[in-house]
């Protein structure tokens, strides 16, 4: 078989994901009333960018064949601590960069440690620090308020040279500088290994608790990450903005083609499910569609994508398979 | 030659109240082939768990060039370079046919990261070594190559690691034949090389063209060590065997008549790999065994005449019905009166948290109901007197059916279905794990539903229960009953000659010369 369609055919999802994506994003700067133009595109990818971030780190997680229902609490805790934080001269907001970067990781590692030594399901693990971490965000801040730099607010939510979304390009080199290396890496190819055969990957030698860890902890990175992207965008914290997240952050992972039983994602097409997830709602948005019949829609193209990725169950020939 | 290189020293392993391996004592030389022989359950995937670091034993050592090793996971095994090729595959089938064969010592650049042009080329190396490189694209991922190519793939896995013992588990069960001359060839190279190759097969023409030494295991013991090629055939599987048959089972009906019609009726039975053609029929009364050995297509046998596989292609009669049931559901209807009892009773059998009481009840609920409605009353009777039959052993049938032994677990299991007043029952290893009180009593009891008139097929991976309790017992190789054995043919060494296929010209060409010679030496 030739290179381009083996491409073609191991990639089938994301393309897909893609593909749809431009159809939409087309759609959406045809009929938006101001037409094509790099202020519109910069607040079509400042709208998506923080979902793409949760969603990349829910990717990690799906990857091991687990979830993390707390992403979107640690997103919220994250962005109450940039709230905090990230103010005053130019050290006192790299710091606090750092800091909000730290406690997203933090809990991150607690989850992967909880998950890997307590032999605790991820999705109650998850659900329980999910709440925690939630507990400690109101505790941060009770009520939504706070400060985030404006000047770097600004800087990451502009546009670069008149031209391209400050926010898109920041995406793109996170995913180049943290996903990439990752992917690469011995720990990475552990990641894919353990959620398409656990018992496989032990067999062959690899460390699978660490990877789970690393992807738990990754995952809390860039849940941080969107956190303080939210903080530029609203230029305040609010402790509870995280539930509808972790829901989207999912469905993004699923429109984008990840398996959720593991093994199988591409952290392109999270991407663009999330994009697409935003690009249903704007374009409802400015077709006049009322805005209470949003989830209807959004709800409607999720399980349409789902439906597209269960093909495998008719081709299964045992049928006892079906609930494995 | 070192002849301990590989040493295992009083090694034992009970897993619950059953022995694995029993003060095992055995050793194997660098530079050979060594052969490992037994049934089902003699302990030879314990043994090969145990040297892979997956199974700890309960005492003893085992001791590599002179060397105690001390291993707490298969990474140390590896490391040592102690490598194993598992029947059930350890590739990772989302991954491509490189990273899969480098999979946990891929090449890596300076700054740590996977170097994907030398993966590629050590993973094409290791294929050229078996022959295969031009059959098997690098780039496909492993889901998509049919089970005879990942089969290889899991073989250039284990050279690229360079072992020092290597030991293979029915590794070439799913090759073709080409291949299997291929990788005969590669296992000989590494034997000059100077690796210790343990070799474990039921394959007796494999084991006659390739072993130096074989070892035989019984029971979780070692029994002998020999040459190969010193001791015939008929002899090796003497010593497989060597035990007499106990008298737990009930005494034997004479055969039935002829004019009694069969109940159930297949032929030309095709699906997948797994079944080629099979031929068979169950008569009411009979109880038809199933042998030979694991995976020869018995599961999924079970599994199409339940209508549980998709593919099924062939001529299936039940009763008077000329389709297989819609599964389980469908097989309780008038038409077919049919049960399955499941191999795994934990997860296929029971609803382990839930009690006694609820999972006698479960399968025959919709006798019992009215308009959807289920009759309390007559619930409480039927458990009453499934209990009372079966003779299950609970305090109180309201306690949960994980509490029980496993024995009186399995007696919830077949009770359940025995509720349904089924007329063919299909059991699929019904006495696994259970003791040896409690499997006199299923024995009995399937002699007297046989005696009320049931048809019943009976998988079994035990030659002894296969020959104490069946009328007649069918041995399957390869996708198709092989033999039927009843009455005076009815002995352990037909049953394992057949499982093993040996005993009739019908081996691949280029084995009949080997094993024409081995016969000779015997005379």
């Amino acid at each position: 078989m030739n290179a381009a369609s083996l491409h073609l055919r191991h990639h089938a999802r994301t393309l897909l994901a893609l593909g749809l994506l431009g159809v939409l994003l087309l759609a959406f700067l045809a009929i938006h009333p101001r037409g094509a133009s790099a202020a519109v595109l910069t607040a079509w990818s400042n709208q998506g960018v923080a979902l793409a971030l949760v969603a990349i780190g829910q990717t990690l997680v799906v990857l091991t064949s687990g979830i993390d229902i707390s992403i979107g609490a640690i997103m919220a805790l994250s962005n109450c601590v940039a709230s905090t934080l990230v103010q005053g001269d130019p050290t006192q907001v790299a710091l606090g960069v750092a800091a909000v970067l730290l406690v997203g990781t933090l809990c991150g590692v607690t989850n992967g440690l909880i998950i890997v030594y307590a032999r605790i399901q991820p999705i109650v693990a998850t659900l329980a620090t999910g709440t925690i971490y939630t507990g400690i965000a109101l505790l941060v801040r009770p009520t939504p308020g706070g400060e985030v730099d404006a000047g770097l607010s600004d800087a990451m939510t502009g546009t670069l040279g008149d031209l391209v979304p400050t926010s898109l390009v920041v995406l793109g080199l996170v995913v180049l500088l943290v996903w990439e290396p990752l992917r690469r890496s011995l720990t990475g190819r552990t990641l894919f290994a353990l959620g398409s055969a656990e018992q496989a990957a032990y067999m062959s030698g690899l460390s699978v608790d660490r990877a789970k860890i690393v992807a738990y902890a990754t995952a809390g990175l860039f849940a941080a990450m969107g956190g303080l992207f939210l903080g530029f965008q609203t230029a305040s914290g609010d402790a509870a903005i995280g539930l509808p997240y972790t829901l989207n952050s999912v469905a993004a992972v699923v429109l984008g083609g990840a398996a959720l039983s593991g093994g199988a994602a591409s952290v392109l097409g999270t991407i663009a499910g999330a994009f697409l997830l935003r690009t249903i709602g704007s374009l409802m948005f400015f077709t006049g569609v009322p805005p209470l019949a949003q989830p209807l829609f959004e709800g409607l193209v999720l399980i349409c994508a789902v439906a597209l990725g269960a093909t495998r169950l008719l081709r299964i020939r045992n049928r006892l398979e079906i609930f494995r | 030659m070192n002849n301990d290189y590989l040493q295992l020293i009083g090694v034992s392993k009970r897993y619950g109240g059953i022995t694995a391996l029993s003060d095992v004592c055995f050793s194997a030389a660098r530079g050979s082939i060594h052969a490992i022989l037994g049934e089902n359950g003699a302990g030879k995937s314990t043994l090969m768990k145990t040297l892979a670091g997956v199974v700890r034993p309960d005492t003893g050592a085992v001791r590599l060039d002179g060397r105690e090793l001390r291993m707490t996971g298969p990474a140390q095994a590896l490391d040592e370079g102690i490598v194993c090729i598992f029947q059930e595959l350890s590739l990772v089938p989302h991954l491509s046919v490189a990273a899969n064969i480098c999979l946990a010592n891929p090449p890596r650049n300076r700054l740590g990261l996977i170097d994907a042009r030398r993966q590629n080329e050590m993973a094409r190396e290791a294929l050229a070594r078996i022959g295969c490189e031009r059959q098997i694209d690098l780039r496909e991922r492993c889901i998509d190559l049919p089970l005879s190519q990942r089969q290889i793939v899991e073989i250039a896995k284990a050279v690229v690691r360079r072992p020092r013992v290597l030991i293979l588990d029915e590794a070439t069960s799913a090759l073709t034949a080409e291949d299997v001359e291929k990788v005969m060839r590669l296992l000989r190279t590494l034997r000059e090389e100077g690796t210790c190759v343990l070799f474990i097969s039921h394959r007796m023409h494999e084991v006659d063209a390739l072993a130096d030494t074989c070892s035989v295991f019984r029971n979780g013991e070692h029994v002998s060590t020999f040459a190969a090629g010193t001791k015939p055939h008929e002899e090796i599987v003497r010593l497989m065997i060597g035990r007499p048959i106990a008298q737990v089972y009930p005494p034997k009906p004479a055969p039935l008549p002829a004019s009694v019609q069969p109940y159930l009726q297949v032929s030309g039975l095709r699906s997948g790999t797994q079944l080629k053609g099979v031929e068979l029929s169950v008569r009411p009364g009979e109880i038809v065994g199933l042998g030979g050995l694991d995976g020869q297509g018995q599961r999924e046998l079970m599994l199409a005449l339940a209508g549980l596989l998709r593919d099924a292609r062939g001529e299936i009669r039940i009763g008077a019905q000329t389709t297989p049931p819609d599964g389980p559901r469908g097989g309780k209807r008038e038409g077919y009166r049919m049960a399955l009892i499941p191999e795994d009773r934990k997860t296929e059998g029971l609803m382990l948290a839930q009690s006694v009481h609820d999972n006698l009840g479960v399968s025959a609920l919709d006798r019992i109901s009215r308009f959807g409605v289920v009759d309390h009353a007559a619930e409480q009777a039927l458990v009453a007197e499934l209990v009372k039959t079966l003779q299950i052993k609970a305090p109180d049938t309201r306690v949960a059916v994980s509490t029980l032994s496993g024995g009186n677990q399995q007696k919830v299991v077949l009770a359940k279905w025995l509720a349904t007043q089924p007329r063919l029952l299909l059991l699929m290893d019904p006495t696994r794990g259970v003791d040896v009180g409690t499997k006199q009593e299923i024995y009995r009891l399937f002699r007297d539903l046989a005696a009320k008139g049931l048809a019943i097929l009976f998988y079994s991976t035990d030659c002894d229960e296969l020959i104490g309790l069946c009328d007649r017992v069918l041995v399957m190789y390869d996708g198709q009953v092989r033999a039927s054995l009843a009455g005076a043919t009815l002995t352990e060494e037909q049953i394992l000659m057949n499982a093993m296929n040996l005993g009739r010209g019908d081996a691949p060409a280029h084995t009949r010369r080997v094993r024409a010679g081995a016969l000779e030496y015997a005379a």
